[in-house]
């Protein structure tokens, strides 16, 4: 789900335009990724999906449709699920990008993506990583969450094949396993 | 077949839940030995967990649009801005001059529409071709950004001579309109389930009547019937909306053509492109690994791959062409919208006499706007008369759409069949059990009733108060499809691993995992130690993933690929333990004597090879008692496919909104391979259904031609808060026709959805909805609450 609570970057926007301007011309900046501090030297205009994805080669964050009408593209924002469709890399600043490449610890699923597997909440799949990272961050703020909770939370994801019914399973189920 | 290459062999028939026999079936010799109900086994019919879960789970799996080559181009394509047009000239000096460009192409010949018998493409006077909708693709330009790419099409010059044009369904029936097509035209479509018809009358911008389909004499029906119920439907147009664009990476080589394609059909492609630009099969090769959704819109090269391919001939590099979310919307198919007018007559006890169905629609440029063969096919009726015609409108063309025709096909039969048993009195689960012979839907009725508690169902319009709720039922038909140029090949390797592969695509149906299954079960083997190779044409050639045939095609000859290499491996490994070829299988990881007092490991029975491995190739036989109809690759198997959906409803009379609260969903698909996946199958296409019937609807703007909700927040497709909670029951159904006995899911599961909510909604308002989508306006509307709005688009 989207943070529907006013988002930190209008701020960061405001003060970027209090800045020097900067571009179109490639600029330099440092993003932190999956606990991993990148250098790049990108345009300005660079969304965060196309760093991670073009830049970085991180492309399990998809883009269905490029402007925060599918959540395909949902990564965390410290923490936070937000569409990376929807924000300069610029505007990142020092704060700290979870993808769905960052979710697990090594070999071992983050239990949002075990329960996927075991109820089949995945079909073609390009929903998924965005869905993933909702229902992670959902588990990370709320760990008994309801069925209206699990609707609420991936409310905004687009998925063409229909998985809502397996991905609600999953996730009352990972609660489950969570508690015990 | 001679009796020297056929064996006699007794089959299990049967459903599962009713009562089981036995059948003797003449079978060719290289048939695997019949499999027991799944029960009885091992992996099949168990719920195996997807093979590549793991992979889309953590961002691994690599879709089409993640591919990235070195040197690779980005491609962009020009589109017309207008709804009709005379392209007077093209100038693309200027994009040519961009730095970043590397390759212009001008696409003067189209596909995917219908064609004009003369005259189309240049019209004298003019340097090219007509364009006939928003989006119509112009040109296509490859460049070493999608940046420079974008920036050079926009450089490209076309001087457009604007012509009159019609979007709009009732206005393109008018004599009078503009015409889109100036000659009679012709061309394939499946948009609306059956062929398009051929040499049909042409008048303006309607093409038909088409009337093949239709038999007995309907007069005399409805001069035989004591109760004739009337009605026009009317259903909308839907897009695909897969969420992984349309899009492919081409690389043109000297030596051959390398397609990575987001594709429901690898070899189909392989074929299509070779027959385009003149290459053998055997040079051309189409790869798809993860793949974002289908739903029919990704069957065929059309002029987007085509223009992909030719850029990276011209430039010598590979390109990449994805369409962005507004092209995906407006030029990448479409389910037809339908008008369809119904008369039904019957007898007092519910005998049909007649059906007639006189019905138009329009697939935008495209023909098969028809309604499939739900009417034709599902009840008992003699006579039956169908009169559908295409109606042409300056809109993008349309294409197949799970359980193309056969969806709004449904939503109108199954109402009008609910109006008839209100008519009679009868319950309409009463009714059905007089017109429909299906013994598996006689079946799923009965343990449907029971699961939803169709006992509960009320007279329409009972609850007093503004919320009202209200049951539904409708069912499903859907031919069972295989194409039997469909192969498969299995091998086993000097160490005991396995391979099966296939050019067959996983387009997230799982078949993959079922192919594991099948090979597994065969060689006494877990999934896990089966490595699947497919999505690639280098395989084998297998099915498409299209008609709800895949894992029908494909099931039988893995089995049988993996039953005769194991016969290999048996002849070659049996004397090292003294046992006799022919009295010895595989379970458990191990090479057994029936009576299980002699084996060898499997491994150690590989080992045995004389060769680093050894292979076998199958490909679909034939259904074991024939196919009920064979055209070239295509068939159905005899017994149709069923399904029956109900659909518990509460619609709020003050707003208009129609909640779909529960959906029981019981469905059939011959021998059940993997449940679990079967399940969000069904689940997706009632879904879809739900979606279909209360939210989607393309508009197009009538003064500009202009597609006005072409993205994905304002064309409305159902999400997680509407889903309602859904029951899946699997019917085992046994018939003993192939190697595997698995027929399709994924499109009689979206058929019976929204006739279930419409007829659902009617019991709880005692009003009709006769339009798609049930939107609140709509609802409100059939109250009488506002003032009914025009037609759709």
């Amino acid at each position: 789900m989207l943070d529907t609570t006013l988002p930190d970057f209008l701020a960061s926007d405001a003060q970027a335009a209090e800045r020097d301007a900067v571009g179109p011309g490639p600029v330099p900046l440092t993003l932190d990724v999956n606990n991993v501090s990148h250098s790049l030297f990108i345009e300005p205009k660079t969304t965060l999906a196309e760093a991670l994805r073009d830049s970085l080669d991180l492309t399990g964050t998809k883009v269905g449709c490029d402007r925060g009408a599918c959540s395909a593209c949902t990564v965390w924002l410290d923490g936070k699920p937000i569409a990376a469709c929807m924000m300069l890399a610029i505007d990142v600043g020092s704060r700290k990008i979870t993808t769905i490449e960052g979710l697990a610890h090594g070999d071992e699923l983050h239990p949002v993506q075990s329960a996927f597997i075991a109820h089949d909440a995945v079909q073609c799949g390009f929903c998924t990583p965005g869905l993933v990272m909702s229902c992670a961050a959902l588990l990370e703020s709320n760990p008994t969450p309801t069925i209206d909770d699990i609707k609420a939370a991936t409310s905004g994801h687009l998925c063409r094949c229909g998985t809502h019914p397996h991905v609600h399973d999953a996730m009352l189920d990972a609660s489950r396993i969570r508690k015990t | 077949m001679t009796s020297a290459d056929t064996r006699l062999q007794k089959y299990p028939v049967g459903i599962d839940s009713v009562s089981m026999a036995e059948i003797e079936r003449r079978v060719p010799a290289g048939e695997a030995p019949p499999l027991p109900p799944n029960p009885q086994l091992a992996v099949i019919g168990k719920s195996i967990p997807r093979i590549n879960g793991r992979a889309k789970v953590t961002g691994a799996a690599p879709f089409t649009v993640d591919v990235k080559l070195p040197g690779m181009l980005y491609a962009r394509l020009l589109r017309s801005p207008l709804p009709h047009a005379r392209v007077m000239s093209i100038d693309i000096g200027a994009a040519e001059r961009h730095p970043g460009v590397r390759a212009i192409h001008v696409i003067n010949d189209v596909v995917g529409r219908a064609v004009e018998t003369t005259g189309q493409n240049t019209p004298a006077g003019t340097s090219g071709r007509r364009v006939l909708y928003v989006g119509d693709p112009i040109a296509a330009v490859a460049a070493v950004t999608p940046e420079a790419a974008q920036a050079a099409v926009d450089l490209i010059k076309v001087d457009y001579q604007p012509l009159a044009f019609v979007v709009d369904l009732e206005d393109a029936r008018k004599p009078d309109a503009p015409r889109v097509f100036a000659h009679p035209v012709h061309g394939e479509s499946f948009a609306g389930g059956n062929p398009a018809g051929t040499a049909l009358p042409q008048q303006g911008n309607v093409r038909g009547p088409n009337k093949s389909g239709s038999r007995g004499d309907a007069a005399a029906g409805f001069a035989d019937a004591d109760v004739v119920i009337e009605g026009e439907f009317r259903t909308q147009v839907q897009t695909h909306c897969c969420l992984e664009p349309h899009g492919l990476v081409a690389d043109w080589r000297k030596d051959g053509l390398t397609v990575y394609m987001s594709t429901q059909f690898t070899a189909g492609i392989r074929a299509e492109l070779a027959a385009a630009f003149g290459l053998p099969l055997s040079r051309v090769r189409v790869i798809v690994d993860a793949m974002g959704g289908g739903f029919g819109s990704k069957s065929s090269a059309g002029n987007y791959a085509r223009a992909a391919v030719t850029l990276s001939r011209q430039a010598n590099a590979p390109v990449r062409l994805v369409l962005d979310r507004h092209e995906e919307q407006i030029d990448s198919g479409n389910r037809p919208a339908t008008v369809q007018r119904l008369r039904v007559g019957a007898r007092r006890n519910g005998t049909l006499t007649a059906i007639a169905i006189d019905t138009y629609g329009t697939s935008g440029v495209g023909l098969g706007a028809g309604i499939g063969n739900f009417a034709q096919a599902i009840y008992d009726c003699a006579n039956f008369e169908l009169v559908q015609s295409d109606v042409f409108i300056n809109a993008g063309p349309g294409c197949a759409m799970r359980a193309p025709g056969n969806v709004p096909g449904a939503f109108a039969l199954e109402q009008t069949i609910d109006e008839l048993a209100e008519k009679l009195g009868m319950d309409p689960l009463t009714l059905r059990g007089r017109i429909d012979l299906s013994a598996v839907r006689r079946e799923e009725r009965r343990i449907g009733a029971a699961r939803f508690g169709w006992n509960r169902r009320r007279a329409p319009g009972s609850d007093s108060g503004p919320i009202k709720r209200g049951l539904g039922m409708a069912q499903s038909l859907w031919g069972a499809n295989v194409r039997t140029n469909s192969a498969c090949e299995v091998r086993i390797f000097r160490d005991g691993s396995v391979e099966v592969l296939s050019s067959v695509q996983d387009i997230g149906t799982g078949i993959g995992t079922v192919l594991a299954q099948v090979v597994a079960e065969e060689l006494g083997l877990r999934p896990e130690d089966i490595t699947v190779r497919i999505g690639d044409t280098e395989y084998p050639a297998g099915p498409p993933s299209y008609g709800s045939l895949t894992t029908a095609s494909i099931t039988p000859p893995a089995r049988n690929a993996a039953y005769q290499v194991l016969r290999k491996l048996i002849e070659i490994a049996a004397p090292s333990f003294a046992a006799a070829a022919g009295n010895l299988a595989a379970r458990a990881g191990r090479i057994s004597t029936a009576d299980n007092s002699r084996s060898i490991g499997f491994r150690e029975a590989a080992a045995q090879l004389p060769t680093d491995q050894i292979g076998v190739v199958a490909s679909r036989s034939d259904d074991y008692a024939d196919f009920a109809r064979k055209m070239g690759d295509m068939a159905s198997a005899q017994n149709a496919l069923g399904g029956v959906q109900f659909a518990e409803v509460a619609v709020d009379t003050e707003t208009g909104i129609v909640r779909v609260e529960r959906v029981v969903a019981v469905q059939d698909c011959g021998r059940p391979m993997n449940p679990l996946q079967i399940e969000s199958q069904v689940q997706g296409g009632i879904l879809q259904g739900i979606s279909y019937a209360l939210f989607e609807e393309r508009i197009l703007d009538r003064h500009t031609g202009h597609m006005l909700n072409a993205n994905l927040e304002q064309y409305k497709i159902l999400r997680s808060r509407e889903t309602p909670a859904i029951e899946v029951h699997l019917l085992e159904n046994y018939q003993g026709m192939s190697a595997t006995d698995a027929y399709g899911i994924a499109e009689p599961s979206n058929i019976a959805t929204a006739p279930a909510i419409a007829n659902a909604v009617y019991n709880a308002i005692g009003v009709r909805l006769r339009q798609l989508p049930m939107s609140p306006a709509a609802v409100l509307a059939a109250l009488g609450r506002i003032p009914q709005r025009s037609g759709p688009t």
